[in-house]
């Protein structure tokens, strides 16, 4: 009837009810002010009869409800005082039960069996036994929930509980928790029976009106939490069972979910945890339709945070195993609810994961085991789609690296790499950036080439292209800051040890050569310079390792070093393997491996003439081949001679003038090493001082030809600071008569340049005569070399 | 009140008085004309005694023939009103024929009269007892005069007392048991009870349990039998489920219920029943009858 009645209706028939209480009060209130019982009595019947109506939404019943128990109040207060009505109040309590309907009946009921119980003429467990099963005659649910609703108000000052004025013989609290337990049975009955009544079209209207009314039900567990006296064994024998034995024979979805919440939410955390095994149990055995899940996560939750608050409680999650119980729950929960979204089964693993992390931090197993669990729940399903499911996994996976800020312990998790595998290759990219991240933040060394195989099995999606990626739609700056990534990855990878070390190069490389043309220039640097590291480290610890084996070590790594650089030949990208080859150059001749060093220029110098073709890039490489090709001294002088002469060829042959010029005066410094042990060929660089002068010259003219003026005369300052440089350095085929002729030239060079044009203007050249001067005025050794130059 | 005088105005007051008659209990019984007077108590085996007054007015004299008083136990059925079965009648001769100038006093005594029946007022038969005071006078008609009274009797609490229990049900629809702790009540009692659901197939309004009282007047043929329904308490609001058990408690205190009588001098019986009556959305009653019998306690110190 109610369900098809308007809301309009409805507001009127609510209106009818309150004027009906209203009404009936009125006159109530006349008999209490004459203390006339009888007429008090047939007044609140008639008031309370309001309630007996059935066409009111649980929400409109409530509002009559609370309007009859306003007036309950003042009833309450007259049947206390005996002298009003002249009763004894056992009396009074059989004289309303005279009343027809029960409703009302049962109402008055109450509200005397709470004076009565006030009194202490009965035992407060006598009287509250009785009203709650009087309270059976109202089967209707709401009405039946609104009363013992009521019944539990009124009592619940008057529990016969530990403590409190009504405490009765030995087992009081018994009888106070009896009491609640059979009240919340009941009530939880009549509100299940909500969801069978009325027919099937008003089922949601039903189960939002339900949903209304659960806090009436959920009180109850509310007031079980708070009865004073009730310990663990009684909760663990009586209270839980019984509650649990009710939730799981209800078989209503609605009511097992919100139970299982109040359950979680109300007792102590240490009562869940010690009868774990009953509440898990209870979840297994759950509707299918249930949201087992969240109930479970809440749980686990709680369990957590308990854990966390103290480590004293820590042993006792030992004792009861909870691990094992929660897990071997959630195992079963997943088997049985076939219709579990993967999103579901996911999230619960990762609760059971922040469990076991906050609980077992150092079980290891454990979260292994639950990851096992999770790569089996996977495998079953078709490849993951659902992206909610997926965010659980990577969620999943990146609580244990949150955990152990050292990331080592994550890649002992064998079943770690097994659930990356069930990502989708996006997803496995984040997951493989969030696991670099946090090696990076943790500043933590992969010391192992066991773990960095690991690892890298890890962060495959980054490392090489997966099957079936679309390279298109790879976004340029994503990939660059992926790349770079695992370039600093690269970095953390270290040992002191460099046997252990090798084995890491080795498994680096072997992965990193996998990755193609478009990863390579930014993962192979890191690793040559990570296995140059290596290089230098045993070359400084030389004397200390054992023998012979270090040069054979060496050789071994420069053969790596020789081929990865090659790859890179694929891309193509020929500056960076030059400077690569440069690096390895100078590293092995540190380690005065000349033969090596040797094929390392060798490789550098193919690559400049048969790779670099842009003028600019040759002026770069001359320069890096140069600079390295001084610093070297292993060569032998054929070696040496020959690497020399091919450098300076190539920097005559440079296009642009200037470019040739200044090539040419670097080549200089190539025969004049200023060390004890360096080369110094003062002819060869005198020779080079003086082409460049000769280029320069060139330059200069060629300016003047196309532009009718000649260019700035830095060549020329230029070239005089390289004169200056060895003539310090005692090149004695330096003269100062010859620095003398290019100060001179320079002058004339920029008196011809332009009229305007003062001495100084340039600031280089006037800076390079201020330091003549200023060595002259010094005086000393230095001073007298300067002496014969006149400015 | 004598209506038989008719016009004439009586020549003396007549009036009765018990012996104990302060302190007797006195009840409340309802006259013909719907007034509620309080008589006096009296009990089977009791000895009825007390003075009668003859107060003649303003000094009339009056002239009788004799004087006597009577006890009488009398059934009446409404469908014969006004005609009177005696089934106790006791008579004292108190004065032989004379003349009274003065108020005068005799005092009377039925010595334990046996009175088996209880006063009854029923739908369609009474049951009274009645002192009928008779001053005989030959030419102007007696003057009579009674007082009523109410006689109860008390018995012990029965021997065997079982209780009532029973299953009932329509096949497939509906299955109860019930059971009533016992099955005979003083008429303070409670009744006690619990009905258990096994099948509920029909939707359930409400239950209520109602007292009836079958009075059955006449015999043979002539048998008439009248039901009223004195109580009615409703015992569960709802619709219960499959396995629910209602509990029943009943105060019979604040019904007008009498004894349970059986064939009071081949006149009349009045039963009593217990109708447990279901009641289902669409106002379909469905009910199970039982007879408890009803019997007066001696009720303690009242």
């Amino acid at each position: 009837m109610r369900a098809l009645a308007g809301v309009e209706d409805e507001e009127k028939w609510l209106a009818e009810g309150i004027a009906g209480i209203q009404h009936n009060a009125f006159f109530m209130h006349r008999a209490l002010d004459a203390n006339n019982l009888r007429e008090v009595l047939k007044y609140s019947a008639l008031m309370l009869s309001e309630l007996r109506t059935s066409k009111l939404s649980p929400q409109k019943y409530y509002d009559l409800y609370m309007r009859a128990f306003d007036q309950l109040r003042q009833l309450e207060i007259f049947f206390k005082d005996e002298s009003r009505h002249g009763l004894p109040v056992v009396d009074l309590y059989e004289l309303v039960q005279h009343a027809g309907n029960i409703l009302p009946r049962m109402y008055l009921l109450c509200t005397v069996g709470s004076v009565y119980i006030k009194s202490k003429q009965a035992p407060s467990k006598d009287v509250l036994k009785d009203l709650v099963e009087m309270c059976r005659g109202v089967q209707h649910p709401i009405r039946g929930l609104f009363l013992r609703s009521y019944l539990a108000q009124v009592s619940r000052d008057k529990l016969p509980e530990i403590g409190s004025d009504y405490e009765g013989d030995a087992n009081t609290v018994m009888d106070a928790v009896e009491f609640v337990l059979q009240n919340f049975t009941e009530m939880n009955k009549l509100w299940v029976r909500i969801q069978h009544q009325g027919p099937g079209t008003v089922r949601e209207k039903q189960e939002k009106e339900r949903n209304e009314l659960r806090d009436l039900v959920g009180k109850n567990l509310h007031v079980l939490g708070q009865i004073e006296g009730v310990d663990l064994e009684m909760y663990k024998e009586t209270v839980l069972p019984r509650v649990l034995e009710q939730v799981v024979n209800c078989k209503d979805k609605l009511a097992q979910y919100y139970l299982m919440e109040c359950i979680i939410q109300v007792f102590p955390d240490e009562y869940h945890l010690q009868t774990l095994e009953a509440l898990l149990a209870a979840c297994t055995q759950l509707m299918p339709t249930v949201d087992t899940k969240i109930v479970l996560t809440q749980l686990m939750d709680r369990l957590s945070n308990y854990a966390a608050s103290s480590p004293d409680v820590l042993h006792e999650f030992l004792q009861v195993e909870a691990f094992a119980k929660l897990s071997n729950a959630i195992g079963k929960v997943i088997d049985t609810q076939l219709e579990m979204p993967i999103v579901g089964a996911m999230t619960l693993f990762v609760s059971l994961l922040t469990f076991t992390l906050r609980v077992h931090p150092d079980r290891l197993d454990y979260v292994d085991q639950v990851l096992g669990a999770c790569v089996v729940k996977l495998s079953s399903v078709p490849k993951l789609e659902d992206s909610r499911a997926m965010k659980q996994v990577v969620a999943l996976l990146s609580a244990p690296l949150e955990k152990y800020s050292d990331i080592v312990t994550a890649l002992t998790l064998s079943n770690y790499p097994r659930v990356m595998d069930h990502l989708d290759d996006g997803t496995n990219k984040v997951m493989a950036m969030l696991i670099i991240q946090s090696i990076m933040k943790n500043d933590s060394c992969i010391s192992t080439a066991d773990k960095v195989e690991v690892l890298f099995e890890l962060i495959k999606g980054l490392i090489k292209d997966l099957d079936g990626t679309n390279v298109e739609e790879l976004d340029e700056e994503d990939f660059q800051e992926e790349q770079n990534s695992v370039a600093r990855l690269i970095h953390m990878l270290d040992n002191e040890e460099p046997e252990e070390m090798l084995k890491i190069i080795y498994v680096v490389r072997k992965h990193l050569m996998t990755g193609g043309p478009q990863r390579l220039p930014f993962t192979v640097p890191p690793l040559v310079f990570s296995a140059v590291r290596l290089v230098r480290q045993l070359e400084a610890q030389g004397g200390n390792i054992a023998g012979e084996d270090v040069p054979a070590t060496l050789r071994k790594i420069f053969q790596i070093l020789n081929q990865t650089i090659e790859a890179l030949s694929s891309v193509p990208c020929p500056e960076l393997a030059l400077r690569l080859y440069l690096q390895c150059a100078e590293a092995a001749s540190d380690c005065d491996l000349e033969p090596v060093a040797y094929e390392f220029f060798t490789q550098a110098f193919i690559l400049y003439e048969e790779e670099i073709a842009d003028s600019k890039a040759q002026v770069t490489a001359i320069h890096l081949i140069v600079g390295t090709l001084q610093r070297i001294n292993v060569f032998g002088v054929e070696n040496r001679d020959t690497l020399t002469h091919k450098a300076t060829g190539y920097s005559a042959r440079l296009l642009k003038k200037p470019d040739q010029c200044r090539a040419v005066y670097a080549c200089s410094h190539l025969f004049w090493v200023d060390d004890p042990e360096g080369i110094k060929d003062g002819e060869r660089v005198l020779l080079c001082l003086r082409r460049a002068l000769r280029i320069a010259n060139a330059a200069q003219q060629m300016v003047n030809a196309t532009r009718g003026s000649s260019g700035p005369v830095t060549l020329f300052v230029e070239i005089l600071n390289k004169y200056i440089y060895f003539f310090e350095k005692g090149n004695p085929h330096i003269t100062p008569s010859d620095i003398q002729s290019l100060i001179e030239l320079i002058n004339t060079e920029m008196l011809s340049d332009n009229g305007n044009t003062t001495i100084h203007s340039d600031p280089f050249f006037s800076s390079t005569l201020r330091y003549i001067r200023f060595q002259k005025q010094k005086g000393g050794v230095m001073g007298e070399k300067y002496d014969s130059i006149k400015l | 009140m004598n209506f038989l005088l008719g016009a004439f105005k009586p020549a003396c007051n007549i009036s009765i008085t018990f012996t104990d008659g302060k302190n007797r209990k006195q009840v409340p019984i309802k006259k013909d004309n719907g007034q509620i007077v309080m008589n006096p108590l009296f009990q089977s085996q009791e000895t009825i005694a007390g003075k009668i007054h003859i107060d003649p007015y303003q000094g009339k004299k009056v002239e009788h023939n004799g004087v006597k008083v009577e006890l009488l136990g009398q059934i009446e059925m409404y469908f014969d009103r006004g005609n009177f079965y005696d089934f106790t009648s006791l008579v004292r001769e108190l004065d032989v024929p004379g003349e009274i100038y003065e108020r005068k006093t005799y005092p009377f005594e039925f010595s334990s009269v046996e009175m088996p029946y209880e006063t009854y007022n029923g739908v369609n038969v009474r049951l009274k007892y009645v002192l009928k005071v008779t001053v005989t006078r030959g030419y102007a008609g007696s003057i009579v005069e009674y007082q009523d009274f109410v006689v109860r009797n008390y018995v012990p609490p029965p021997p065997i007392n079982n209780s009532i229990k029973m299953e009932v049900g329509i096949e497939d629809c509906l299955h109860i048991e019930f059971e009533y702790n016992k099955s005979k009540y003083h008429l303070k009692d409670v009744i006690l009870g619990k009905i258990y659901f096994l099948l509920v197939r029909i939707k359930i309004k409400n239950m209520d349990l109602e007292i009836r009282r079958r009075e059955s007047t006449g015999a043979g043929a002539n048998t008439h039998v009248e039901t009223e329904t004195l109580a009615k308490f409703e015992l569960m609001d709802g619709a219960p489920v499959r396995g629910e058990s209602i509990p029943v408690r009943v105060f019979l205190s604040p019904y007008d219920l009498t004894p349970t009588h059986t064939n009071i001098n081949n006149k009349f019986s009045v039963k009593y029943y217990l109708n447990l009556v279901l009641v289902d959305e669409e106002d379909r009653r469905y009910f199970k009858q039982q007879e408890i019998t009803l019997y007066r306690l001696k009720e303690e110190a009242s």
